[in-house]
């Protein structure tokens, strides 16, 4: 009995001794004669008896706790290596075909090339074995009653070379050998060229995996020991060095440091991070040690999760799409119907072996391929730029529609503003620091704005006593000897007057009945938004904020950041309805925005742009997230989303307008069915490489 | 003569043509429940699948044939695109939330068949 040698991928293994525990168990099989599990390239090669099926031996790996997985990637080399083959051998057949065809232009080859039955021993080879798969496609297709565009070639080389056979045999004149080898050489070319230029469409993804980390620094006890990252678990403590990748999300326990995340968020300026703060996993740590506490591992870290959404996004469908498919299903059958009747007219006309040639020809020049390729491919291209640049999308519609949008409406707080309230205006530096002394212990918003002001400044703080909190309206205590209030009583001036027109929140620091000075904070803009409003502006779309804020608050805010149109006093509830209004006035309407509240009005709008990581339930509601919380990237998105969409469009004007004027020209007879063959293999790679494009445009 | 045979034949075969790729007769629908196996050799076999509304479901395909087109697998729909390998059994798994035909189609869209969930 003969025996075969299978290489299986492994999925599960962690280690050399998974390793060898399966390949102990493997080699207890019966049947099995030797097997080698190489951890590293997670690889099982076996030695099997022929009657061995592989689902005998993915039991036994089962029974170990691992699993037999399809190694995709590999299989697909593995194809690509036999098409090259393919390739070569039928193009070294085809140029001997070619030049014995022509001995009038070639008159220095020698006799026996130019001999009919040479020319057919020749083209065999090409015809049925390079052509096997053309006849294997078409015969399957065929049962089912479908054709494809393997149907269309294998009918048009047998034609070519049943005629020359014929010839062979005396019944007809001439022999058309070289156009059937050919043809199949350079369709087998395009394929080959497409195929590679097509598997640069998935770069983005590939890019991201390659993030990955392999191994993390846990502590244990009081040793540190390297793991592999599938080993590491929720809770566990990870030690991070300078230089050094984060290996998983969690959240820093211990030691400070700041993080260029901006393989995962495209956030480009290095992130500062201390004890309690987030990490991401796959982010590199610049120049600090921490400890974290993993919170997220394996597939529920954001870097899978981004993968996960990118591949999904790659594979969905853009409405623009339909138009291609439906014409597809009617294509190839219709390209059939028109070759017979290019034949019959051809003939008619008394032109027998010109009925043939242009028959061919038709067959051959009609390329379907183009029209499936032209959508897919610049979608996948598109979204995994956008991945790249910290946009992440959710699907073909979204981007798609993303170009269409006549209004915006921007969420205030968190979306054009940052959030949280800084201190704008101060009456002096010393009454910050009595303000600062007073406020120390407490954790109100507005006191946090003062002490990270008086942090920066570095002022130092005194001692309080008496602290007292009056709720609503403020806080009084003695610093240095002397009785404070800080807080607002009411008391307008001009100043508090100006100030808070400004949408400010002013508080007064008193003592006794005299007013000392005054304190402004406010939640302030995002760098960037004024800029932003304008391009948008410019490019005919029409910015809308909608806030909870009183109307005065929501103006001052609106003016600085130039939006005309304010929603102002919208609880979050009516946000989405809000939304639905404007778009039925409108047309295509985008909703920016962030939070658990903002989920119903991002699902409501056409295309939803979330800010940030934000949370999973807004990531889920829209239809774009900007990983980089950074509000110039809505016309990043904008650009994208239309430079992809140009680029779908020339696809779709390229495939078509070429198969509405050269399947005409082939039947009147202006096509060689030899350049068809070039003609319709150039026109599918042109439309991948059309796409691929989109990686270097600068948006 | 040989012209009137050619005009009469060409006229013939296109019609054959035409009743052969449109005058498809449908196609036998398969109820699944829990799992459905499709063979992927010159189209899908089954191509209409049933299925309950928000009941999750595995498709195991397997592929067959040599046709470049079939060796992706869309079903737009739910966003998966899966590359098939020959003769390799690739599981997906879904749970349509939403009544509705979700039709699937090889990479070029030139091979078709669909879930109909109810």
């Amino acid at each position: 009995m003969g025996t075969v040698k299978k290489s299986l991928p492994i999925i599960g293994m962690h280690c050399t001794s998974c390793a060898k525990l399966i390949e102990k168990k493997l080699n207890k099989t019966s049947g099995v004669i030797s097997s080698n599990v190489n951890y590293a390239s997670e690889i099982a090669t076996v030695e099997v008896e022929n009657h061995v099926k592989d689902e005998d031996l993915a039991r036994v790996v089962a029974d170990a706790g691992y699993k037999i997985g399809t190694n995709i990637e590999e299989e697909k080399k593995k194809e690509l290596q036999s098409l090259k083959v393919k390739v070569i051998v039928s193009s070294i057949l085809s140029f001997f075909v070619f030049i014995g065809s022509f001995p009038e232009w070639f008159s220095f080859i020698p006799n026996f090339l130019a001999n009919p039955i040479f020319l057919l021993l020749l083209s065999s080879p090409v015809q049925f074995w390079a052509g096997r798969q053309f006849y294997l496609a078409t015969w399957s297709g065929l049962k089912n009653r479908a054709a494809s565009m393997d149907t269309l070639i294998a009918i048009g080389t047998t034609a070519a070379y049943g005629y020359s056979i014929l010839s062979i045999l005396g019944i007809t004149s001439g022999t058309y050998f070289d156009t059937a080898a050919v043809i199949i050489t350079l369709i087998l070319l395009g394929r080959f060229l497409e195929a590679k230029a097509k598997s640069h469409t998935s770069d983005a993804i590939k890019k991201l995996l390659g993030l990955r980390v392999k191994t993390a620094r846990v502590l244990r006890g009081d040793k540190e020991i390297d793991l592999p990252i599938e080993e590491v678990k929720v809770g566990d403590l990870i030690r991070v060095r300078p230089g050094e990748k984060v290996p998983t999300d969690g959240e820093v326990t211990e030691g400070q440091s700041s993080i260029d995340e901006s393989m995962v968020t495209g956030e480009s300026i290095p992130v500062g991070k201390f004890k309690g703060d987030t990490v991401i996993g796959a982010t590199l740590n610049k120049n600090g040690s921490f400890v974290f506490r993993a919170t997220k591992v394996g597939k529920d870290t954001m870097l899978a999760q981004i993968v996960e959404m990118v591949a999904a996004a790659q594979s969905s469908r853009a409405p623009i799409q339909r138009l291609a498919d439906s014409v597809s299903s009617y294509f190839v059958p219709a390209v059939l119907m028109l070759s017979v009747f290019t034949f019959t007219v051809w003939f008619d006309l008394g032109e027998p072996i010109r009925a043939l040639i242009n028959m061919v020809a038709v067959l051959i020049i009609a390329c379907p391929c183009a029209m499936g390729l032209a959508t897919p491919t610049a979608i996948m291209v598109g979204t995994g730029k956008g991945a790249e640049k910290g946009i992440l999308i959710k699907d073909a519609e979204a981007l798609e529609t993303a170009h269409k949008i006549k209004t915006i409406i921007f969420d205030k707080t968190g979306t054009l503003t940052i959030g949280r309230p800084i201190v704008t205006d101060v009456s002096g530096e010393k009454i910050l620091e009595i303000v600062g002394s007073l406020e120390q212990g407490s954790e109100h918003t507005l006191a946090e704005a003062i002490l990270n002001r008086i942090k920066e400044k570095g002022i130092k703080l005194s001692k309080v006593s008496e602290f007292k909190a009056y709720p609503g309206v403020g806080i009084g205590g003695v610093v240095n000897g002397k009785k404070y209030f800080f807080g607002n009583r009411g008391e307008k001036n001009e100043i508090i007057k100006r100030l808070e027109s400004e949408g400010k929140t002013v508080m007064l620091l008193e003592s006794g009945e005299k007013i000392l000075g005054y304190v402004a904070v406010a939640d302030v803009l995002k760098e960037g938004v004024r800029e932003v409003v304008g391009k948008l502006e410019r490019k005919g779309i029409e910015s809308w904020m909608v806030t909870g804020d009183n109307e005065r608050t929501a103006k001052a805010i609106a003016m600085q950041a130039g939006i005309k149109n304010v929603l102002a006093e919208v609880l979050p509830q009516e946000k989405a309805s809000k939304v639905k209004e404007l778009k039925e006035k409108y047309g295509v309407v985008a909703f920016a925005g962030d939070g658990i509240n903002d989920a119903p009005a991002l699902a409501a709008s056409d295309v939803g742009i979330a800010m940030g990581t934000g949370t999973d339930v807004a990531i889920e509601s829209a239809g774009i997230t900007l990983l980089n919380r950074d509000i110039r990237s809505v016309i990043t998105a904008y650009n994208l989303s239309r430079a992809t969409f140009d680029v779908v469009k020339q696809n779709l004007i390229w495939a078509f307008g070429y198969n509405v004027i050269l399947i005409p020209a082939a039947a009147l007879g202006y096509l060689n069915p030899m350049i068809a063959a070039f003609a319709m293999a150039a026109s599918s790679i042109s439309v991948v490489l059309n796409s691929l494009r989109l990686k270097s445009i600068k948006i | 003569m040989d012209k009137l045979l050619v005009t009469i034949g060409g006229i013939c075969v296109a019609g054959l043509i035409y009743w052969f790729f449109f005058g498809k007769r449908d196609e036998a629908v398969v109820v699944a429940s829990e799992k459905v196996d499709i063979l992927v050799d010159g189209g899908y076999k089954p191509s209409v699948i049933k299925i309950k509304k928000g009941q999750k479901i595995t498709i195991s395909l397997i592929r067959k044939d040599t046709n470049s087109c079939l060796e992706e697998f869309v079903l737009p729909d739910f966003k998966i695109s899966k590359h098939l390998p020959l003769n390799q059994k690739i599981e997906i798994e879904i749970t349509p939330n939403e009544a509705g035909e979700f039709p699937f189609h090889c990479g070029m869209n030139m091979f078709r068949g669909r879930i109909i969930v109810e």
